[in-house]
């Protein structure tokens, strides 16, 4: 991305703050915890939170860039997980048929938000807000009008199992991991490499502007709503083929999860500043905070406390690092 | 004289039961600079809204070239050559200089089977269109907009303009929020770009500002056009009063005079004891 990496330069990119936000974390486990969470098993755990949790927070980041929210993704993994489960488990349909309805519905719901945002000027916050009470309630109330029951199982073998929710590696790294390391490389490309991203930023930075210089805002809009609302469903139909089974509720915590990574990864809360190499860092910072505290002898219940520092102390860091980067001219340097 | 790139006859413009623009005849010519002058609330920039396609006259006819135009929003004014600048450069202040010069319009190359954005020739060509406008201070297409001063801003927002085609710039008031020596790096911009053939509207509340760079002045008092003249025709006391909406500044100007002379040369009002 940038041909110079001087320290100076480092610390003026969006993701300056992640990255020493992790490092601190990684120091502060590795004093408390011994280096367990280095090792394999370690790994594993928070590799799987960071999985689930990154294939979200990545389009919920872009949406906050974008200068949009989106906390529908709440609703949206249980949503994924009860579709699969209740098509390929209760009715015992064709696993791939309860796949590309899952992801049906995530595409659905992104054009309702993405629609709804923009033909009226509510706040997209309130918008999905809207939906996500609305698709947990039809989650509830189908799941329980048609299976009589709040939890429903499913099994699932061969390919569709090995794709999207088995454990490989001695049986502890889920394949959301891969999926994750992927989906993360598309969109460094896609946002930092190819025109597009351009388009994100400059719609967060001044929507009207945007459009003036005509970036198709609205189209780009529904767009990143649909990508946060399908990778949501994604990760809840993984979910339920990884576990045999799908719970109506339970997806409420990616809610918070996901804008916590994505503020501590750098993404400025009212738009136009961030990066995915920030939110992959904020996420895994998130996770091992998450998991590392279990490789700790304190409670686990410390671990809110240190994300709720955590949260506070890279929002300023990141402010004074956007400072810098606002004011770094090359040439004041040597005059004033 | 040469045909107007830019023309309103009978112009009128309400917003529901408010009319605030009656009657409006205006022309722009390549190579020339319209002030367009008046007291806060005259009007000034819902010309330049209409200009800019944010807004559609309510009767009147609007023409480039001599031929009709209607444009249905401010994309279609910028595809006919119209670009307008807004005080503070309406630009983004934490994207890269390179980055926000070709918002909506970014160069590519192909690297492999990819697509990519291509940030060199991007900072290169941005760096050059502002350098060209005399800001050499601009050097590193990485910086942040943000970062900029407000007078560079405004030449990068300019040097943008007229890289991409612009035939008419509009500045609304580009020098109101400036100090001395950036405004008048910003008047140096504008006689550069009239320099180059572009036709340019500048919206002023500083009458000096006006007079540096103005061919042609038109000063609106209540939507209406109260005067319309050329360069030379005026001198700043007579646009200054016309300004003001009549002879008030004139005689203003005579009671401050009276004022200093009763307080034995002390510029303060205050100190005249009644
Ligand atoms: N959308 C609108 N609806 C109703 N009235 C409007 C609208 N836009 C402008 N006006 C009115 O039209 C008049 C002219 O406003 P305008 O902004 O064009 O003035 P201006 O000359 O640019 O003033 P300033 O020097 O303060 O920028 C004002 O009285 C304003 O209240
Ligand atoms: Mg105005």
């Amino acid at each position: 991305m940038q041909s110079s990496f001087s320290p100076g330069a480092m610390l003026r990119r969006p993701e300056a703050g992640a990255f020493l936000g992790l490092l601190a974390v990684m120091i502060f486990f590795g004093i408390f915890g011994g280096l367990t969470f280095l090792q394999p098993a370690g790994m594993a755990s928070w590799m799987n939170v960071a999985s689930n949790l990154g294939v979200i927070a990545i389009p919920v980041g872009l949406l906050m860039i974008a200068g949009e929210l989106d906390i529908s993704v709440g609703a949206m993994v249980p949503f994924g997980a009860m579709t699969v489960a209740v098509i390929s488990g209760h009715y015992g349909l064709p696993i791939w048929f309860g796949i590309a309805a899952a992801l049906s519905f995530g595409v659905l719901i992104g054009l309702i938000n993405g629609y709804m945002v923009i033909r009226t000027a509510v706040p997209s916050l309130i918008v999905t807000l809207g939906t996500l009470f609305a698709v947990q309630g039809v989650v509830l109330g189908l799941t329980v009008l048609i299976t009589k029951s709040t939890s429903v199982a499913l099994s699932t073998e061969g390919a569709a199992k090995t794709i999207f929710g088995d454990f490989f590696f001695g049986g502890q790294v889920q394949v959301m991991v891969l999926w994750w390391l992927a989906i993360t490389a598309a969109y460094i490309f896609f946002v930092h490499f190819s025109r597009f991203g351009n388009w994100i930023f400059a719609m967060g930075g001044d929507k009207v502007s945007a459009r003036n210089a005509g970036i198709p805002t609205e189209r780009m809009t529904i767009l990143l709503f649909v990508l946060s609302s399908t990778s949501a469903a994604f990760v809840g139909m993984c979910q339920a083929i990884l576990y045999n089974s799908a719970q109506v509720a339970g997806g409420q915590s990616f809610i918070f999860n996901a804008i916590i990574s994505v503020v501590v990864g750098g993404v400025l809360l009212t738009g136009g500043f961030g990066s995915i190499v920030g939110i992959f860092f904020g996420t895994i910072t998130f996770a091992i905070v998450n998991q590392g505290i279990y490789y700790t002898d304190f409670d686990r219940n410390w671990s809110s406390l240190i994300i709720g520092i955590l949260l506070l102390v890279a929002v300023l860091m990141n402010n004074t690092f956007r400072k810098m980067a606002l004011s770094y001219s090359p040439r004041k340097m040597g005059v004033k | 004289m040469p045909q107007a790139i830019l023309s309103l006859k009978n112009i009128n413009k309400s917003f529901g039961p408010i009319d605030v623009l009656h009657d409006i005849n205006l022309e722009v010519r390549a190579g020339e600079v319209l002030c367009l002058l008046g007291d806060n609330g005259a009007g000034k920039s819902t010309v330049i809204r209409l200009l800019s396609g944010v807004h559609k006259p309510t009767s009147g006819v609007m023409a480039m070239d001599g031929k009709p135009v209607s444009f249905a929003n401010p994309r279609e004014a910028a595809d006919h050559g119209i670009a307008t600048v807004h005080q503070f450069g309406g630009t983004f202040p934490l994207m890269s200089v390179g980055r926000s010069f070709f918002v909506g319009r970014e160069p590519t190359k192909w690297v492999g089977p990819f697509k990519v954005y291509d940030r060199k020739l991007a900072n290169d060509t941005a760096v050059k269109a502002v350098q060209s406008f005399g800001i050499t201070r601009i050097d590193d297409g990485d910086r942040l907009v943000g970062g900029l001063s407000g007078g560079e801003r405004q030449a990068l927002a300019i040097a943008r303009a007229v890289h991409f085609g612009a035939r008419v710039l509009i500045l609304d008031e580009p020098t109101a929020a400036l100090g001395v020596k950036q405004a008048s790096h910003v008047l140096r911009i504008v006689n550069e770009a009239k320099r180059r053939g572009l036709a340019v509207i500048f919206i002023t509340h500083q009458v000096m500002h006006a007079m540096a760079v103005g061919d042609h002045f038109a000063v609106l008092i209540r939507g209406a056009i109260a005067a319309d003249f050329r360069k030379g025709e005026k001198s700043r006391e007579e646009i200054t009063d016309l300004m003001a909406g009549g002879e008030q500044m004139a005689e203003l100007e005579a009671e401050i005079e009276s004022y200093m002379a009763a307080g034995e040369g002390h510029p303060e009002p205050a100190k005249h004891v009644h």
